[in-house]
């Protein structure tokens, strides 16, 4: 061999090197799992182990069979109101938010840090907070309701609250994000725009709607793209402040907690069933796909036409 | 309307913002230092005075430390091998050509399409094949492989943004490649290992899910799942839950007071181009 060949190979195997680690574990942990769950979809289980090829008859079950199909539809239908909830209130007002963040008036860097403090708590502790705050006998909100006399209200214990009340908690966890996601992408519009745009005599409200809103297009594709992704896997908070069967009464049941209990069992979903909660995931997982792939495609040439 | 008076209504609406944004903190930190009776009876009052029983039984009664240092060891691992996987792999993809280099940068790409949650009976069966059910070191493993198409994405794109006059001058010079990766590249990309590990070190430090999942035995758990053991065990003693809640929220509040930029931009990084 000559001295450049072996450099070659030296090089390749230097390569090789660098890259294994990385794919070793993306491949058995994210790539074979993903695999092996669209596999086990097909499967009925016993235990841990897989026990016979069922075709599409856990899709079937929980699809189309009482009383299993009318709890997936209860629980997305959970999703989507969570995810329209969000995307009108919380990103709505964290665009309004990001608008007087751009005026950089004194004081604005703190806000911008405050309103970012509670996205880095974990779910676990905003959820816990909010509920000893939601307590209808000692819970600050109902205090501070009585003060200007409203009575108190059990807001999550009654079927007609609880839902509400956890997304409002989501917006107060997680405002702070989409705002400075759209402050970045006002940020970029640049200072000459605007006030071309003022000299012209566009106040706030014609400027917010006719000229910033077009131009924030890629921030708005992002924070609808994440919104509906956080709405539709949402777990952790509510499974904190309504438990996982989204008491009272399942109406705070979404598919996060539905495809918890389908998996590893519990009282009102039957026992551990792999297969079904496997399908439940295959399921989940394609309609996030194909969902996002055409808002993806439909943000995106909203991007370029206006 | 006047500029004064709306950017005056501007900032009325902002410290109104402010203060709905740290109430429930400022409630959680104050109750801390109350008992039961004081919080029920008046709860917007300022603490009497500043008991630290509450805090001091949480610390001493509870399995806290236990938790907290799970936690910190979950996380620091996890960070630390999604550094140096994604490091090496990133620099592979960004200074070398070789046949199929694009095609690996897609597939890593992929994996920050993939929620991993979905995925979570058959990691639940893989752990348990490989005898890493209800380990940290299972855990870990999973979390590095949530994290590594982020770390690989950033420092992939920054990598490929650097000049590579100083890495020629270097190999003309006779360095061995790995010298030229640990002395030369490595130092330069120091903004984008400090964007990558914010990224992947604050949703791992506040996760819930997997350790659910995979984590039974008490002493293993991890902060914010450890909570959930202790609100229910003090359920009654309102003054300990929010000292609890509190203890637990410090940590990762001090640390993102003290590098509030950087938070900032990391864990928007992405989402923020």
């Amino acid at each position: 061999m000559t001295t450049r060949t072996v450099r070659r190979w030296r090089q390749g195997g230097w390569i090789v090197l660098l890259l294994a680690p990385a794919l070793i574990i993306l491949v058995g942990f994210v790539t074979l799992p993903l695999l092996a769950a669209l596999r086990y979809a097909f499967y009925a289980f016993d235990g841990l182990a897989p026990a016979g090829f069922v075709g599409l008859a856990n899709f079937q079950t929980i699809l189309f069979e009482a009383p299993y199909a009318a709890w997936t539809m209860r629980a997305l239908g959970h999703n989507a109101i969570v995810f329209v909830c969000l995307m009108l209130f919380q990103n709505g007002l964290a665009y309004l938010l990001a608008f007087a963040l751009l005026k950089t008036l004194p004081g604005h860097r703190l806000h911008q840090v405050i309103v970012f403090l509670p996205v880095v708590l974990s779910a676990v502790i905003v959820g816990f907070l909010w509920k000893l705050m939601l307590h209808p006998l000692f819970g600050v909100i109902n205090a501070a309701l009585g003060l200007i006399g409203i009575a108190p209200h059990p807001w999550l214990g009654d079927e007609n609250t609880a839902l509400g009340a956890i997304i409002l908690t989501n917006a107060w966890h997680w405002l702070g994000f989409p705002a400075l996601i759209f402050l970045a992408g006002m940020q970029r519009i640049g200072a000459e725009t605007l006030e071309a745009a003022r000299l012209d005599g566009a106040g706030d409200w014609v400027l917010l709607r006719r000229i910033i809103w077009p131009l924030v297009a890629p921030a708005t594709t992002i924070v609808f793209t994440l919104t509906f992704i956080g709405s539709f896997n949402w777990f952790e908070l509510p499974y904190v402040m309504a438990g996982l069967t989204g008491s009272p009464g399942g109406t705070t049941d979404v598919l996060g907690l539905y495809a918890y209990r389908l998996a590893f069992g519990s009282a009102t979903a039957g026992l551990q069933d792999f297969g079904r909660g496997s399908a439940m995931a295959v399921l989940m997982f394609v309609f996030l796909a194909v969902v996002s792939a055409v808002a993806l495609k439909f943000l995106r040439r909203r991007e370029m036409e206006i | 309307m006047p500029e004064r008076l709306k950017n005056s209504a501007i900032q009325l609406l902002l410290a109104i913002n402010a203060i709905i944004m740290l109430f429930p903190l400022g409630l959680m930190l104050l109750s801390s230092f109350k008992s039961n009776a004081e919080i029920f009876d008046s709860p917007f009052a300022l603490p009497p005075t500043l008991d630290f029983s509450n805090l001091l039984r949480v610390w001493h009664d509870t399995e806290f430390l236990q938790y907290l240092g799970n936690s910190l060891i979950v996380t620091g691992a996890s960070v630390l091998a999604i550094l140096v996987t994604s490091t090496l792999a990133a620099y592979a993809l960004a200074r070398y050509r070789f046949p199929f280099n694009n095609a690996i940068f897609l597939f890593f790409l992929a994996g920050l399409m993939v929620p991993l949650k979905l995925a979570v009976i058959p990691l639940f069966i893989e752990l348990d094949t490989l005898h890493l059910l209800d380990t940290r070191l299972g855990l870990i493993l999973v979390y590095v492989a949530m994290g590594l198409p982020s770390g690989v994405f950033i420092l992939t794109g920054f990598l490929r943004s650097l000049p590579g006059e100083m890495e020629e001058s270097a190999r003309i010079e006779g360095a061995s490649e790995a010298r030229i990766l640990w002395q030369i590249m490595l130092p330069l990309a120091r903004p984008a290992l400090v964007i990558a590990a914010i990224q992947n070190a604050v949703p791992i430090w506040n996760d819930f899910f997997f350790p659910l999942i995979f984590i039974a035995t008490d002493s293993r758990k991890t902060l914010p799942q450890g909570l959930t053991v202790f609100m229910g065990e003090y359920n009654t003693d309102w003054g300990v839950l929010f000292a609890g809640l509190t203890l637990a929220a410090l940590p990762i509040t001090i640390v993102y007071i003290a590098l509030s930029r950087h938070f900032i931009a990391g864990m928007t990084a992405g989402a923020v181009k």
